[in-house]
């Protein structure tokens, strides 16, 4: 070998090797991905990462929360908002435990997260040492894969297998624990290479042709064909897919709450909410539809009401990507395994072009039923106090439904899934499984680092919002322009409503108290208003709309207001109710 | 209800049996048994685990099994589709078997071998279905039968082709899976 060449052979040895330390191996895998945001807290066992980003600041954004389960949440936000999968960094013991309601929550709700824990030093493993949990045992059921490393030479596969799993098949948080020691620890790193493949793991099959042709014929078929579509649609990215098919074939399209915002809500096939506070007409007519076209949804108990009676005259289609969804909760005629990006178009080209004008008036006519016997009042009460329902229209009209809104569980996120207009995808980002209080906040943080060209709304109520009050600090030190929207009623409303409608209205510590927000924003250098007055209303949205940085807004609502249409517990989803 | 033996192919990782074990306790399910083993395959393990359960429910168990990231594949079997046997260690007082000849005789129409002999104790062992094993020990039990152990279950599927098979089929990129 010329000599020349040598030396060219042996820098390009020198380059492939290089020694470097664990955590320093962590960092080259959260730039081999691609990341350029974590959401983290810093703590002793992490110590050794956090150096090692030190000297990262400029290529990653690092947003320091206040509690790690605003530090999920908010990766959970970002994930949602923009499709990529979040990082989030947390210290081992307490750190750790503090992510677990978010880990179950991203579980439920198919979220892409990689969490990153440190652990304790690996010698002291099982000792009950100073911050040592087990990390791995805790968060098994709660993760959709994890892993403990010691030896660092395992960072680089471990952690691109970890972004593999998240975002690919039907994505979820995967949680990775390092040991102090390995973090500190020199090996002979050989650069980072992205995983596209784990033997035991399918992220999703070969699509069998005749399970589409099978639906295809019983959709051209069909007099009364249905769809309900699921979050899967938006993780699929199939929003546009969708659209198609169902225009060409001219079937009216309902959602449940994961999938709210994949066809804009004024798409005249778009026929509104399934589940227990859905909307009338696609709720009572599932027990109508001849064929039921599910993509990309689970069944869930809120969105079925009674399995006994729901749509036991339907032939069932199912799109999913997990097999472990058919028939889980409800028996299928034909399963559609696959990415519904690709099963989709393929169902399409099979499907003749239809109207189905007389099935869709039947939709009409019990959507104006509802508009008459609930919405009308709900978004444009007359006299009284403030509802939230009008709250919401009042957002639609200022925004446009161009904003991206996160919520939190309870009455107003049904009220605001209900409502609020939306002409974009993942613009909905709420706690739909787990139905954890204190999501939005955080997740709108998330939402806003991830999307900052779109404006952000966190709507909750009085209890939701105390329950991760604490990010105002991040939304402060980050400058956060996201807008934070409460809506008062000075009870748990949700649970307030149960107990008047099936607990003799014995009102069991619903009554909560809240501080003054407009005060405690101040506090934190968010302004803001608080309001109880209709004739204030408008103003004070367009006020927030307006401001440039966070504002903060509190709304006095009407106290026992109940949330509308309704299908109680165990009842059939035909049986919802109007009042 | 009746009995199925789940038959687990999985990656050899630290940790997989609580995420399998955690399966059964947050579906409220008992294990009856539950035995690992490696496979005719190098680096593949197996779980064999029983349990009663009706149709339905162990068929919606295997699916969420098989989505585990580390499980390759779960089968699920009633007991005729099934070669199965449990092995038991009794251990009993050496006097008695040399006072009483007929518990000799009991030993051996079970078809029981003797594994250990001391001047205090004799070990037996038998292998076969649960009804032979608890049979013995109910025999047994009068003479003074000190100690009883059995193992779990471990099962052959009649119509299995083994596993070399399916590996090939999961080396290569997607393929569709045997549903």
């Amino acid at each position: 070998m010329p000599e020349m060449l040598k030396t060219q052979h042996k820098a390009a040895l020198q380059t492939k090797t290089e020694t470097i330390s664990g955590a320093e191996a962590v960092m080259r895998a959260v730039i081999g991905e691609g990341i350029d945001t974590i959401f983290g807290y810093p703590g002793g066992a992490i110590m050794p990462v956090y150096d090692a980003l030190y000297d990262y600041t400029e290529q990653v954004n690092h947003i320091l929360v206040r509690h790690e389960q605003g530090a999920v949440h908010a990766a959970q936000g970002y994930a949602r908002a923009s499709g990529k999968v979040a990082v989030v960094l947390a210290t081992s013991g307490p750190g750790a435990t503090n992510l677990i309601t978010g880990l179950a929550d991203a579980q439920i709700d198919s979220t892409p997260l990689v969490c990153i824990t440190g652990q304790v030093p690996s010698h002291l493993l099982g000792t009950d040492a100073f911050q040592e949990s087990d990390v791995i045992s805790l968060t098994m059921p709660v993760t959709k894969w994890n892993y403990q490393i010691t030896d660092p030479a395992e960072i680089p596969e471990v952690l691109s297998k970890a972004f593999f799993i998240a975002r690919t098949g039907r994505p979820g948080p995967v949680l990775v624990d390092i040991t102090k020691d390995c973090q500190l620890k020199s090996f002979d790193f050989q650069g980072y290479q992205k995983c596209n493949k784990v033997r035991s793991y399918r992220p999703k099959p070969i699509i069998r042709k005749q399970y589409i042709e099978e639906a295809a014929k019983l959709i051209n078929k069909a007099k009364k064909p249905f769809v309900v579509w699921g979050q899967g649609v938006i993780l699929g990215g199939a929003e546009s897919e969708l659209t198609e098919m169902v225009e060409k074939a001219g079937i009216p399209a309902a959602w449940t709450i994961m999938g709210a915002s994949a066809i804009p809500t004024d798409h005249e096939l778009n026929v509104g909410m399934v589940g227990m506070h859905g909307n009338y007409a696609p709720n009572k007519l599932t027990n109508e539809c001849d064929v039921f076209i599910a993509i990309g949804m689970r069944f869930d108990d809120r969105v079925t009401g009674s399995l006994a009676h729901y749509a036991k005259q339907a032939q069932i289609i199912h799109f999913d990507i997990d097999p472990a969804e058919f028939d889980k909760n409800v028996k299928v005629d034909v399963p559609i395994w696959g990415d519904c990006k690709e099963t989709i178009p393929m169902l399409t080209e099979l499907l003749e072009a239809k109207e189905h004008p007389a099935w869709l008036d039947t939709f009409n006519k019990l959507k104006e039923e509802e508009v008459n016997t609930v919405i009308e009042k709900e978004i444009h009460p007359k006299e009284g106090k403030i509802t939230m329902g009008e709250v919401v229209e009042l957002v639609n009209q200022v925004d446009q439904g161009q904003s991206i809104i996160t919520t939190d569980v309870g009455q107003h996120q049904m009220v605001t899934f209900r409502y609020a207009a939306f002409s974009k995808s993942r613009s909905k980002i709420t706690s739909g499984g787990l139905g954890t209080m204190g999501f939005s906040l955080p997740a709108a943080i998330g939402a806003k680092v991830a999307v900052p060209e779109r404006e952000v709304i966190s709507i909750s109520g009085d209890g939701g919002f105390q329950m991760c009050i604490q990010e105002l600090g991040t939304i402060m030190q980050q400058k956060i322009p996201v807008k934070i929207l409460i809506l008062n009623n000075h009870y748990l409303g949700m649970v307030r409503q149960w107990q008047e409608l099936f607990h003799d209205n014995r009102y069991s510590f619903v009554n909560i108290d809240s501080p003054d927000y407009v005060m405690v924003a101040k506090g934190y250098g968010i302004p803001g208003q608080s309001v109880s007055e209709r004739a204030d209303l408008r103003a004070a949205i367009e006020e927030m709309m307006a401001t440039e940085g966070p504002y903060l807004l509190e709304v006095h609502v009407g106290k026992e207001d109940n949330v509308f249409p309704f299908v109680p517990p165990g009842a059939s989803v035909s049986d919802i109710r109007l009042k | 209800m009746k009995e199925y033996t789940l038959s687990i192919y999985t990656e050899d990782t630290v940790g997989l049996l609580n995420r399998i074990a955690a399966m059964f306790t947050r579906r409220k399910i008992n294990i009856e048994s539950l035995n690992t083993s490696p496979t005719e395959v190098e680096g593949i393990h197996r779980f064999t685990i029983l349990i009663n359960s009706s149709e339905e429910q162990v068929k919606k168990l295997a699916f969420q099994l098989e989505k585990q990231v580390d499980v390759l594949k779960a089968y699920y079997n009633t007991n005729e589709e099934i070669i199965w046997q449990e092995m038991a260690l009794y251990k009993v007082p050496t006097q008695v078997i040399a006072e009483k000849v007929q518990v000799e005789r009991l030993l051996r129409a079970h078809g029981a071998r003797v594994v250990v002999i001391r001047h205090d104790y004799i070990i037996f062992e038998k292998t076969g279905q649960r009804e032979e094993t608890t049979k013995l020990t109910e025999i047994l039990e009068p003479f003074g039968l000190i100690e009883f152990v059995r193992s779990g279950r471990i099962a052959i599927i009649k119509a299995s082709n083994g596993f070399h098979e399916k590996l090939l089929d999961f080396e290569q990129t997607a393929s569709p899976n045997g549903h």
